[in-house]
């Protein structure tokens, strides 16, 4: 169990504190690093986005120059993406799987501390670009050929290492987590007993596992164009600038619903415990989630609409995307009868998870009208689009991680949070992702195509309010900051269960968790464990 | 969104309402149930929570519906898009390329082909607060009134595409470098402009008047700075521009055999040159020629432009493979590229008090 302390010899101080964290095993404390690590890629991806903000607040150039102004949404992009969601539904991942199935660990503890350790060294390789001479990479987080290959900077390079080496972390992540759930739950757990929350993680590793070496074929083709005199994405050479975008859009429609899988598990859990009553259709969101992932795979070309594919095409896309909607339409439905009839409460995780719920569906409703493809040749590339997948994410993975951390953060630390701070970090971060992200839907709808650095003046009114948005979005999160190590240094003691009718393993072991959990497996069913529980006091 | 005029993009625009309120109505009763419950069953309300948690019937209901809606959806969008992928019976076609960061238009039923640039100038767009982040430094604060007063602010380019109205124009895209992509929101026309390949595209603009659109695709650093413009004319109108842009090439072409035959002076070409150099090369080297670090080098004191002249004109002509110094040869007049030669030889710093000829230019074409 304690492997890691046995080959480390006895060291004092900083030496032995590095040794612990760097050599460390234990999910808890991976799942902590995975979970800090998100948290400083948020601020420095938020920084950007407040650059970008603040470059947008009126026409014309202020602060930031149209090529440095790229620079700032590219890796926006790619540290949101890579840097903090994925990581930070990796940690929770961690925490919560073996809590929640009642493992000991994960099933591959050295193999996870390697996909930790990986991302620190990607990402400081990655916004090393920032100082090199060129700069960063300047072609938005979709690189489009040959915008990142005949002219990208020279720091792209550094990014096809950077995207390579969060690949192997993700894949190597995934493997692990698919492992654990079929080996480690529970003895007597069956696949359709798990928690929603390991539901969708499971199937995210199965689109993790499939998705990601796609990837890491497009940069390959990118890194052989650039420096091996190969042409996949040239004509010049007889190869094609839109094979990129299919491949790319091929891993990245599945990414997108890595990045919200997770999230639905997440409002699966709060939901139930704070209404006091079972999830709704407990089948049907399992199928519903396999759906979604399912779809994922085949409608890729959506993304692409403008790019000229054939008219039979664009119809197979059209549909398939729209088709989307219903699974998505049954989650939202099942959550709304969960708190039919039940007898709610409002905690922070409940609010944060029914914010969810809400604008995420907003994010659901505007993406069922860029699927139409008549539609979309206006929508596509403008801020509509913006609106769009800001709404999916920042209210959907944002949200849902947040939702996440308040509800299990008692069980992690053993303190409380503090409820009146914690509501009004609520109450201010809802306002302002609206305030930020909804006249994004007006501007676009005006026609203010995307990554642009200056814009006409029609668009200045809205893009001024969603400058104060996300000014305001950016100071909430510091507060949510606070927040968190407020907690962790002290607070009301939290209860074993911590909320009143919260329902699975993970409630079952003391508050905060110590270290080593589940050495022997839990008994299943659940009511048994806590008589087991009970006879040990 | 935009209504437009053509009608193509009204009936867009009706889909695009349709769907709208469709979504709005599902958000008002799914929002509303939920903010039903979430005030009728709050825990102070009933005291026992009920215990449902599955009704295959329910489940089966809120599949099927929305289903039928989207169907209902789907099928006037897939009408309109065949429609809209009808590319056939246009009475005349326009060749769209892309390059960073204008558009060339090449009208191919006539002989006339022209580039069209940003005319907004940069004294309008560059307003420096602090000058620490930026190289621009507005030194007279003028920029803000002077945009705040011009409603068309990156939305005017030097020559706009001029097309005829009531007739279908069948437009073809491509590309130099990167990809861009060519939009009008008023005629719903996004098509994506790609380099070694060409799309289609068409539209039939009822009403003459000037449109505006912009580039859509990310495509490097003054990506926000290649507007469209697109002025319509009523169809006699249209036919008379062709014949007068006929004879103005006649004209260009004897002017263009005058300009090599005569010797310039070196104020004749410094003032020529400085109006193409700025509309041109500032850009990205700036007006003050100084640059932008190494990616757009300085000319001030360079050493192409204080070295050997046939070296200078050849990267000027010719451009540098794989970067954005682009060949100028193909897009100005021997007589301009003599003047922005010369300008750039002793312009700020440099004076190397070189005259380079239009006919050096021509010989070296």
């Amino acid at each position: 169990m304690v492997a890691h302390a046995e080959h480390v010899p006895h060291r004092s101080g900083l030496a032995a504190f590095i040794a612990r964290w760097t050599l460390t095993t234990n999910h808890k404390e991976i799942g902590s690093m995975y979970l800090w690590f998100a948290f400083t890629m948020f601020f420095i991806g938020g920084a950007l986005a407040m650059g970008i903000r603040l470059e947008l607040f009126m026409p014309g150039i202020q602060l930031i120059d149209p090529g440095f102004y790229n620079q700032f949404v590219t890796m926006h992009g790619l540290i949101m993406v890579f840097g903090a969601v994925m990581p930070a539904f990796v940690g929770l991942a961690n925490w919560q799987i073996p809590l929640m199935i009642g493992a000991p660990d994960m099933a591959l503890p050295r193999l996870n501390n390697f996909s930790f350790w990986i991302l620190p060294f990607a990402f400081t390789m990655l916004l090393s670009s920032f100082f090199m001479d060129g700069g960063a990479p300047n072609f938005g987080w979709t690189f489009y050929a040959p915008l990142s290959t005949t002219y990208g900077p020279d720091s792209t390079d550094f990014f096809i290492f950077g995207v390579h080496m969060m690949g192997i972390s993700s894949v190597l992540g995934a493997i692990n987590i698919m492992v654990t759930i079929f080996n480690l739950r529970a003895p007597g757990m069956k696949l359709m007993e798990m928690p929603l929350f390991v539901w969708t993680w499971l199937i995210t590793a199965f689109l993790l596992i499939t998705a990601m070496p796609v990837l890491a074929g497009v940069v390959t083709m990118m890194l052989t164009d650039r420096h091996f005199d190969t042409s996949f994405f040239s004509a010049d050479g007889g190869g094609d600038p839109l094979i990129f975008q299919h491949v790319f859009w091929f891993f990245g429609h599945p990414e997108v619903y890595i990045m919200i899988l997770p999230g639905f598990g997440i409002a699966s859990e709060i939901i139930p415990t704070f209404a006091r009553k079972k999830l709704f259709g407990y089948n049907s969101m399992v199928y519903a989630t396999a759906s979604i992932a399912f779809l994922s795979y085949i409608v890729w070309g959506h993304h692409m609409f403008a790019v000229g594919m054939p008219l039979w095409v664009e119809m197979t896309f059209m549909i398939c995307t729209m088709f989307i909607a219903v699974p998505t339409g049954v989650k939202v439905f099942n959550w709304t009868a969960t708190m039919w009839r039940g007898a709610m409460t409002f905690e922070t995780p409940m609010l944060f998870a029914i914010a969810f719920v809400v604008l995420f569906t907003i994010g659901g409703f505007s993406g069922l009208m860029l699927a139409i493809v008549p539609a979309d040749f206006q929508y596509h590339d403008t801020y509509f689009v913006v609106a769009h997948f800001h709404y999916t994410l920042y209210p959907g993975a944002i949200f849902g991680t947040m939702a996440a951390v308040y509800y299990w953060l008692p069980k992690w630390s053993g303190h409380m949070y503090d409820e009146r701070l914690g509501k009004i970090h609520f109450w201010t971060a809802t306002i302002a992702v609206n305030l930020t992200f909804f006249p994004m839907h007006f501007s676009g709808l005006a026609g203010m195509p995307r990554r642009i650095v200056d814009y006409s003046l029609q668009f200045a009114d809205f893009n001024m309010l969603s400058s104060i948005g996300a000014g305001l979005l950016g100071l909430t999160q510091l507060f949510f900051l606070y927040i968190v190590i407020k907690t962790i240094r002290g607070g009301k003691p939290a209860t074993d269960k911590v909320w009143e009718s919260a329902e699975g393993l993970e409630w079952t072991i003391p508050s905060p968790a110590p270290l080593h959990t589940f050495e022997t497996p839990p008994a299943w069913p659940i009511t048994d464990a806590r008589e087991d529980q009970a006879a040990r006091v | 969104m935009r209504e437009g005029v053509t009608e193509m993009s009204q009936r867009i625009h009706t889909i695009h309402t349709v769907s709208l309120w469709i979504c709005i109505v599902i958000g008002i009763i799914v929002f509303g149930a939920m903010a039903y419950t979430i005030y009728a069953h709050r825990r102070s309300k009933p005291p026992e929570p009920a215990d449902f948690h599955e009704h295959l019937g329910v489940e089966i209901i809120w599949t099927i519906i929305p289903v039928l809606i989207l169907a209902g959806l789907a099928v006037p969008a897939a009408k309109t898009l065949i429609d809209i992928e009808d590319n056939s019976n246009a009475s005349m076609t326009v060749l769209i390329t892309g390059s960073q960061w204008k558009w060339h238009y090449q009208y191919l039923d006539a002989d006339i082909d022209y580039y069209s640039n940003l005319a907004t100038p940069t004294t309008q767009i560059n307003s420096c607060l602090i000058d620490l982040f930026c190289d621009l430094p507005d030194e007279q604060g003028i920029a803000k009134p002077l945009r705040e007063s011009n409603e068309n602010y990156l939305l005017e380019v030097d020559k706009p595409l001029v097309l005829p109205a009531n007739r279908k124009v069948r437009f073809l895209m491509t590309s130099n470098d990167v990809i861009h992509s060519w939009w009008v929101p008023d005629f719903a026309v996004k098509q994506d402009a790609l380099p070694g390949f060409i799309n289609e595209a068409w539209a039939n603009v009822p009403e003459p008047g000037t449109y505006r659109g912009q580039c859509t695709e990310l495509c490097g650093k003054d990506h926000a700075y290649m507007p469209v413009v697109v002025d319509v004319r009523p169809e006699a109108e249209f036919d008379q521009w062709v014949e007068d842009q006929r004879i103005a090439k006649e004209l260009a072409s004897g002017q263009a055999v005058a300009d090599r035959e005569k010797t310039w002076s070196l104020a004749e070409l410094m003032e020529i040159g400085e109006g193409v150099y700025s509309t041109h090369c500032a850009t990205c080297h700036q007006p003050n020629g100084e640059g932008q670090g190494t990616t757009y080098p300085a000319l001030d004191g360079s050493e192409i432009a204080t070295g050997p002249i046939p070296v200078h004109i050849d990267r000027v002509m010719n451009g540098k493979e794989a970067t954005e110094m682009q060949a100028w040869a193909p897009q100005l007049s021997d007589r301009d590229l003599a003047a922005v030669v010369t300008y750039e030889r002793n312009a700020w710093g440099n004076t190397t008090q070189d005259v380079v000829q239009p006919r050096t230019i021509f010989e070296n074409r």
